[in-house]
């Protein structure tokens, strides 16, 4: 079983790479027992949709 | 008409960002001159000065995301697999088995997408991100606002991809403890 620090490692690395299926399998499993860390990866998810989705214009093509 | 202090205040912003990404400090200097006056020009589109910085902004980003493939590319000449650009790991948010600390364990940030839009969150966010090393904040920046891929990243800064995954979780790990201590108020250390 996967620690917390290992899950959160890979749920990092899942905004990087494509996680192999048996990593995939692993943080799965240790998410479905663990709130802190699906909180993590929501976090995630949180941070960078708030960073890539500022507000305002889309700048011009140059 | 958008009055200079505030330009002046822009400049000096889009200046601090440039620099953190860019070393040559007149190649810094010529990515914000260049944004700034390309900006300015369609100034009068732009009454809004919140949605002129974030446009201003974008463009620094595209222009420091250009230079950094362009001139800053060399070959991944070395491999540091003891990484020691990566400074020590913040082992205080995990105990000896690697599982959450009580009192660091990630509670729910509740609906975040009013803060988008919101200025005091961005400043307590610059704040956490000036708090982490230096290493981590650089790549968290290329990463997450330059939005350079992974490879871009590695053959700019000649990091491994194991390293560059090291830095980016620890940054992670690190941004998002000071974002619920400083911000959330979800965890009671930060």
């Amino acid at each position: 079983m996967l620690s917390c620090e290992q899950a959160t490692r890979l749920t990092s690395e899942r905004q990087e790479r494509s996680l192999t299926l048996r990593e995939n399998t692993e943080l799965k499993m240790h998410l479905f027992i663990c709130s802190g860390c699906r909180e993590f990866g929501r976090q995630m998810d949180a941070l960078r949709s708030l960073i890539r989705r500022q507000p305002g214009d889309k700048p011009p093509e140059d | 008409m958008i009055p200079d202090s505030d330009i002046a205040d822009l400049r000096r912003d889009m200046l601090a960002f440039a620099r953190l990404q860019i070393s040559d400090p007149h190649l810094a200097e010529d990515a914000v001159q260049e944004a700034l006056a390309g900006a300015l020009k369609n100034a009068a589109a732009f009454a809004r000065k919140a949605s002129l910085k974030t446009w201003v902004f974008a463009i620094l980003r595209n222009k420091i995301a250009d230079l950094l493939r362009s001139k800053y590319r060399e070959p991944v000449t070395t491999t540091d697999p003891d990484c020691k650009h990566c400074a020590p790991a913040d082992d205080q948010y995990f105990d000896d088995n690697g599982h959450w600390q009580q009192d660091t364990q990630p509670r729910s940030w509740g609906d975040t997408h009013w803060l988008a839009d919101n200025a005091d969150f961005w400043k307590v966010f610059d704040a956490c991100l000036n708090d982490l090393p230096a290493e981590q904040a650089r790549v968290f920046m290329m990463r997450e606002f330059i939005e350079l891929t992974g490879p871009e990243i590695c053959a700019t800064l000649e990091l491994s991809s194991s390293n560059l995954h090291v830095l980016l979780h620890r940054a992670r790990l690190r941004l998002r403890a000071c974002l619920s201590g400083q911000w959330f108020g979800t965890e009671e250390s930060a």
